[in-house]
């Protein structure tokens, strides 16, 4: 029977004539068409994203004889609801209830290995294959229960995850998998459900984590205690590099409760029964630690000038018959500094070693990732370790928990049999995570007779926007270990995707154009990815300075943009943000102190659309900016979760707000010294503009595209853009805090 | 004459009658007297001039100058309009209302000349002739230079209009009856402007001049008398003013280590420092302000007031007592990175005392980790509030903190009001002057717990009102007295 | 000692210096409070003491001894979730979640004396408060639903 079936499946994902959607990748559109059966002599064509590097349908989708349901995904919930949307996709394409369905997250042992929570690429990734994995294992089934049946596989229909006959016979998904049914590769075309019969898919299904988040249900990995677990607690340095010269732990060892001081090198923890007794024992261990400090960070009030003075690797992104500048060129720098995560739960992990295996329970973005960079630092076989992702609080990127992930790792293998927790304090989060890096951009324009964009010369100055793990040197402990792991030479990230170049390439239509990116490998401040990597700056550089092209072209700034976008999606999210927030070409003349700005960009101008127009009001006396309100229009593709969609749209907003009118990481020529809520403050509810909108393009049957990132830079730019409209002055320099704006004022 | 019969009786009744009557028409013409003597004439109103007309260069200076004097923090409710008045000053007699100082023309001053601006700092005289009440610190205002005044009408006309009526004063019979400030303007107005001793030399006399004047310091740090003056003869003995105490800032400042000029400047101008601690309640506005000021100038204010402060302790001395100190920090903190990890955990007896395990539990954690002031908690041997006269200060930090600053870097303290009763409380604080002061206990720490929560609820109360439309978010204050936990 | 927790009495056996974060977490298995920071300076650990919001980081149990502590897991159960629960789960406030429990606590503590509570009110009281993914919207208008469930609640006269 199986192998009859094995020979029937091929022929039956092959293509019988239904309506066959084929895989698109990002950025081009749906194709229908009839597939012809595959033939020997061809080439195996690409299979959908995530596909393809993990073909088995059966490690997407497993179906138990009792008909249970589970969806495997190698992506994580970071809080942006990823979890619901892949049991709608899978729901939907099953033809089973949202409520049949299981979900199982990244777990180095069970799981597809997506790489990294990363990039907004969740949707387009993994929500892709397992909408291709689910619609090919119903053809299966369905093709299964026909066979039973004795009918054409074209009579059966499916429902709450069974098969109906016309004749009223019911075969439930249970009882028509076998052990081989669905370990068969993916095809490289899904019957996908046409998206007008979506039920699921384009809904607000609630999401299904947040009912036990708000009763106290054990949601985060800082909720886990299995039997047995010991706390930890490590001592870092007080800056990087420091060298620990001697710890007289002798007086921490006979502390009530602890079990164990920790020293390899210049790491240095303390393991104790209970949690307040990790705590107090880190704090004497810390007050008697010796350290030799040789780090040398640079002048933080001269950033721009040493980033531009670093040594470069200058990668030509783009460069398009690059001419002499028109007679009226403008030109521009705009800075940022750098930005930190600040994840309201500080980076936690708890580790078991047993035998000879370890168990890691982290919520760093990229399991498969982090537990090879473990297994390295431990000289371990990889099969020997393990990472399950237990959500954390919002990440945002690369933060603390690879390395919490680490230490944990380290902790368990010096205590053996017992689980071991570490948490890192607020201050050692705020310290040690890898921030996003300061960067610099220069741009020079110019405008033709026509007052349209004719040149631009765009050059960006950045650190690698990731030193994720990969191997034991991204990882922090094991850079301190006796054994010293060194630091990788770090990469930048190939576009289309991009670093420091991410959105370096406006989507307008411009002539003549070339954009640089001065890659800096030198890293004096420790960095990685912070959401949007280097698409916040260079939206907030790109969309600042077409505005300012705008005002010396006398245009109004929306108009200005379209006359240079053809793409039909971009423009009709600049119109629809404009449009819905009542845009009108200076509505505040006599209105003191309130001006209104725009910004567009296509997130990696592969993923999301977003359109942001916002007002907002500058207090003379303090300089204080406050954000009145907002109106956002996206296109995502595909809608899968509108709410969800709205969700993360709104707090990029947020978040872009709180990092671009306050944040910067502050440190002396040794230390970092933002250490906490109060040297590095971020948004409090005192600033929350008034109201927010968000309007949705829903493009039913178009792939799905990322949108996790997609608002923070263009939010940057609309809100420097309003202060300049409320205030006549143009701030190119982020944070844009009260200070700055009240210097420039005046008095 | 007439003898005892009955027109006798009425004629001397008559007598008495027209006695009375003549006593009477004398207190009259006396009052009207006064009257005439003490009214003042209307300054005629004037068309606001426009904004663009006054120098940028003499703004800039009124900018200064008004920083100086804390205008904004008594003309304007927390979280409200900026200058726009309307805050309540409450005074032993009553609450006064601050009133609107934007160029609004039919409720602020935007109708007043310079002339009128000037009358009311050098006499306290409002632009219609009415007497202002001494809340507005005239009597040292009257010692700022015309050319001074100058600046700061300069400052104020170009200001945002506000259009904001303040509420009236609450205020008893006879005093709600303005004219009366005639009489106390005799005995405690001295009017100004400021003159240069001869034996001062410049500098010293531009701190007196800014810290007498414009700075107003005694206003605060001078005790007052029944008729609500300062007492001449105990200038900088200080006073207690919306339940915080202005610490002496003569000889008898309770300071552990004594200020010299250099750390009161660096206070000041950066609202801490590191033997002192962090600027709190109505000094943190102030100092607030002062970052805006000319550094000189506060230089010259802290130098001027460390005069006072130290007649008694030879600079030497001072010196060596800070060296000490230090030394004694140093040993007690070990060259640890700049967070909580680290502290020196102190033997305490915590069996046997209630404050001590409070303290433990909630207090040591910041209070001895080793990162500086003005982010870490202060060392608080160090603390004027634990050495000081009056357990108040401590208890309304104890109770509401350093609540987060919006948008800025600023120390943030939470408060314990909602996690300890009274009795705790008053545990701790006991605990905290017996362990942290060499003075002897405080009296009446249970009376100063029951006036901070009554004022705090009476804060909240008034300061957002139910009705009160969303904050328009213009001028948001770091408020130290609205506490919020 | 002795702990009242959601209204049940708890015997502990800790250093009365423990904050109380640590014991509810620990001792108690509670999830809701959540360490953001042990300063004082986030909100996430925020439980109520006799009705009113405290910073459970910085409070020691020494502190506690005769108070009721109420932590979001007294308020309701996923099978049965008070009013403000319900709330902020039918208005989907949350995104990653971890700084919602305080936030629940602070506002049903302010709803509870002030149901009239205005916009501003609300703002004010929940300033102690940070949510990094930006979720404030959602939050303030899950507080007004609540509001709402609860002025037409007591005007039906149910819960």
């Amino acid at each position: 029977m199986i192998d009859a079936v094995v020979v029937s499946r091929r022929a039956v994902l092959a293509g019988s004539g239904a309506l066959v959607f084929s895989f698109s990748s990002a950025g081009r559109l749906l194709a229908q068409q009839n597939v012809p059966p595959l033939s020997a002599a061809s080439p195996a064509p690409a299979l959908p994203s995530s596909l393809n590097k993990t073909p088995l349908l059966d490690s997407w989708i497993r179906i138990d004889a009792d008909g249970s349901i589970t969806v495997f995904t190698g992506k994580a919930e970071l809080g942006q609801g990823i979890n619901t949307a892949l049991i709608q996709i899978a729901a939907e394409q099953l033809d089973a209830d949202f409520d049949q369905i299981k979900l199982q997250t990244a777990d180095t042992a069970l799981t597809p290995n997506e790489g990294y929570t990363a990039g907004s690429h969740s949707m387009q990734d993994s929500g892709t294959a397992v909408m291709n994995a689910a619609a090919q294992v119903r053809q299966l089934l369905i093709a299964e229960a026909a066979t039973r049946a004795g009918m054409a596989a074209d009579q059966m229909k499916t429902q709450h995850a069974a098969v109906l006959a016309p004749d009223g016979r019911r075969f439930g998904y249970g009882e028509l998998v076998s052990a081989q049914l669905l370990h068969v590769e993916a095809a490289p075309h899904s019957p996908l459900k046409d998206p007008s019969q979506f039920k699921i898919m384009n809904r607000r299904i609630p999401r299904v984590d947040i009912p036990a988040k708000m009763t106290g249900g054990a949601a985060f990995v800082q909720d886990l205690r299995p039997n047995g677990m010991v706390h930890a607690r490590i001592v870092r340095p007080p800056s990087y590099g420091a060298q620990l010269v001697s710890v007289d732990d002798a007086a921490v060892q006979k502390m009530p409760g602890v079990l164990k001081v920790v020293r390899d090198g210049s790491f240095l923890a303390v393991i104790a029964e209970r949690e307040f007794q990790a705590i107090e024992a880190m704090r004497a261990l810390a007050a008697a630690a010796r350290w030799r400090e040789t780090a040398k960070l640079p002048d933080q009030s001269a950033l721009p000038a040493f980033l531009t003075s670093l040594p470069a690797q200058d990668i030509t992104v783009l460069s398009q018959q690059s001419s002499a500048f028109a007679k009226q060129s403008f030109s521009a720098t705009y800075t940022r500094p750098y930005l930190s995560h600040g994840s309201i739960g500080p980076s936690c992990a708890v580790a078991q070693f047993d035998d000879d295996a370890l168990t890691v329970w982290t919520h760093t973005q990229g399991v498969f990732p982090d537990r090879d960079a473990i297994a390295e630092m431990l000289h371990m076989p990889k099969e020997k370790v393990r990472c399950i992702h237990s959500e954390g609080a919002g990440c945002y990127g690369h933060n603390g928990a690879d390395d919490a992930a680490a230490d944990a790792a380290l902790l368990a293998r010096a205590m053996p049999g017992r689980p071991v927790r570490v948490q890192w304090t607020r201050e050692q989060e705020h310290a040690w995570e890898p921030y996003g890096p300061a960067m610099a951009v220069k741009v020079t324009a110019a405008l033709d007779a026509a007052g349209q964009v004719a040149n631009w010369d765009y050059g960006v100055w950045s650190n690698t926007h990731s030193t994720r793990p990969g191997s034991a040197g991204s990882l922090l402990a094991a850079r301190y270990l006796a054994e010293r792991f060194p630091e990788p030479a770090p990469k930048p990230i190939p576009m289309p995707e991009g670093g420091g170049d991410r959105n370096s390439i406006p989507l307008y239509k411009i002539p003549h154009i070339r954009v640089i990116y001065h890659f800096l490998p030198d890293m004096p401040v420790r960095v990685s990815a912070l959401r949007a990597l280097g698409g916040y700056m260079n939206v907030f550089a790109i969309e600042s300075f077409m505005d300012e092209l705008a005002v010396s072209a006398g245009a109004d700034p929306v108009a200005f943009r379209l006359k240079h976008l053809d793409d039909p999606r971009a423009r009709e999210v600049v119109s629809t943000a404009a449009e819905r927030f009542g845009w009108t070409n200076n509505p505040h003349a006599g209105q003191t102190g309130r001006g209104q700005g725009f910004a567009f960009a296509r997130y990696k101008n592969l993923a999301a659309y977003c359109a942001i127009a916002c007002e907002v009001e500058v207090d003379r006396e303090t300089g204080r900016a406050r954000m009145v309100r907002a109106v956002a229009a996206v296109d995502s593709g595909q809608a899968v979760n509108p709410d969800g969609i709205a969700n993360q749209i709104e707090g990029a907003i947020l978040q872009s707000m709180s990092w671009t009118l306050y944040e910067s990481v502050t440190f002396d020529d040794t230390r970092i010294t933002s250490v906490d809520w109060s040297t590095y403050p971020i948004l409090r509810f005192s600033a929350v503009p008034e109201s927010m909108e968000i309007h949705l393009i829903n493009r039913p049957g178009m792939p799905f595209l990322g949108t996790g990132e997609a608002g923070q830079g263009p939010a940057a730019a609309a809100i420097a853009n309003a202060i300049a409209s409320a205030t006549g002055k143009r701030f190119r320099d982020l944070p844009i805090t009260r200070a700055r704006i009240k210097a420039a004022i005046g008095a | 004459m007439p003898g005892p019969t009955r027109l006798g009786r009425q004629m001397r009744a008559k007598r008495l009658l027209g006695f009375a009557v003549v006593f009477c028409c004398f207190l009259a013409l006396a009052a009207g007297g006064l009257a005439v003597i003490a009214w003042q004439p209307a300054i005629a109103p004037i068309v606001r001039p426009p904004a663009t007309s006054f120098d940028p260069g003499l703004v800039k200076l009124g900018a200064e100058l008004a920083a100086i004097g804390n205008c904004d923090v008594c003309h304007t409710v927390p979280g409200g309009r900026e200058l726009a008045g309307g805050r309540a000053v409450p005074t032993p007699f009553g609450t006064i209302y601050s009133t609107n100082i934007t160029p609004d023309d039919e409720t602020g001053i935007g109708n007043w000349p310079e002339a009128a601006f000037r009358r009311a700092m050098r006499l306290g005289v409002r632009r219609d002739g009415a007497y202002l009440y001494p809340a507005f610190p005239y009597d040292h205002f009257t010692l700022v230079s015309d050319d001074d005044d100058k600046a700061l009408y300069a400052y104020l006309m170009t200001r945002q209009p506000i259009r904001a009526q303040a509420p009236a004063d609450k205020l008893p019979f006879p005093l709600d009856i303005r004219l009366v400030m005639f009489g106390w303007n005799l005995l405690f107005l001295h009017p100004g402007p400021y003159r240069a001793g001869a034996a001062h030399d410049a500098s010293s006399n531009r701190g007196a001049y800014l810290a007498e004047g414009l700075g107003h310091c005694g206003a605060c740090h001078t005790p007052r008398n029944a008729l609500g003056a300062e007492k001449p003869n105990r200038k900088f003995a200080g006073s207690v003013v919306d339940g915080w105490t202005a610490y002496a800032l003569n000889a008898a400042s309770p300071a552990p280590v004594p200020w010299n000029a250099e750390a009161l400047d660096h206070y000041l101008r950066h609202g801490f420092d590191e033997n002192h601690g962090v600027a709190r309640g109505p000094m943190s506005d102030v100092a607030d302000d002062l970052r805006s000021a000319s550094a000189e100038d506060v230089r010259a204010i802290a130098t001027y007031v460390a005069k006072h402060m130290n007649h008694a302790v030879p600079e030497n001395d001072q010196v060596v007592q800070q060296v000490e100190l230090q030394d004694a920090r140093d040993k007690s903190h070990a060259d640890a990175s700049a967070d909580s990890q680290s502290n020196t955990l102190r033997a305490v007896d915590t069996e046997n005392d209630e404050g001590a395990v409070i303290y433990a539990g909630a207090c040591a954690g910041c209070h001895e980790g080793p990162r500086a002031l003005p982010y870490g908690g202060i060392d608080l041997a160090l603390s004027s509030a634990i050495s000081g006269p009056s357990a108040g200060n401590l208890v309304n930090i104890v109770l509401y903190g350093l609540p987060a600053a919006e948008a800025v870097r600023a120390p943030i303290m939470p408060g314990f009001a909602a996690a300890m009763n009274d009795a705790q409380v008053a545990a701790l604080a006991r605990y905290l002057r017996a362990r942290f002061s060499d003075k002897g206990p405080w009296t009446a720490i249970a009376r100063r717990i029951h006036d901070a929560r009554s004022r705090q609820r009476v804060a909240t109360a008034s300061h957002a009102p139910a009705d009160a439309p969303a904050p328009s978010g213009t001028a948001q204050r770091t408020n130290n007295e609205a506490q919020r936990q | 000692m002795k702990l009242n927790v959601n209204n049940a009495q708890h015997d502990i056996d800790v250093d009365p210096r423990s904050p109380l974060l640590y014991v509810l977490r620990e001792d108690l298995r509670l999830n809701a409070a959540k360490f953001g920071c042990g300063l004082g300076q986030c909100g996430a650990c925020t439980v109520l003491v006799d009705g009113e919001p405290v910073f459970s980081c910085v409070t020691p149990v020494a502190l506690l001894a005769d108070k009721k502590i109420t932590t979001l897991e007294g308020l309701g159960t996923i099978e049965d979730p008070a009013p403000i629960q319900r709330a902020f789960i039918e208005g989907q406030a949350a995104q990653c979640g971890y700084c919602i429990p305080g936030i629940i606590m602070r506002a049903h503590a302010l709803l509870q004396k002030n149901p009239r509570a205005s916009e501003a009110e609300i703002r004010a009281t929940l300033e102690p408060h940070l949510c990094r993914c930006g979720t404030h919207m959602r939050i303030l208008r899950a507080i007004h639903r609540a509001q709402a469930m609860l002025m037409s609640a007591s005007a039906g006269g149910g819960r």
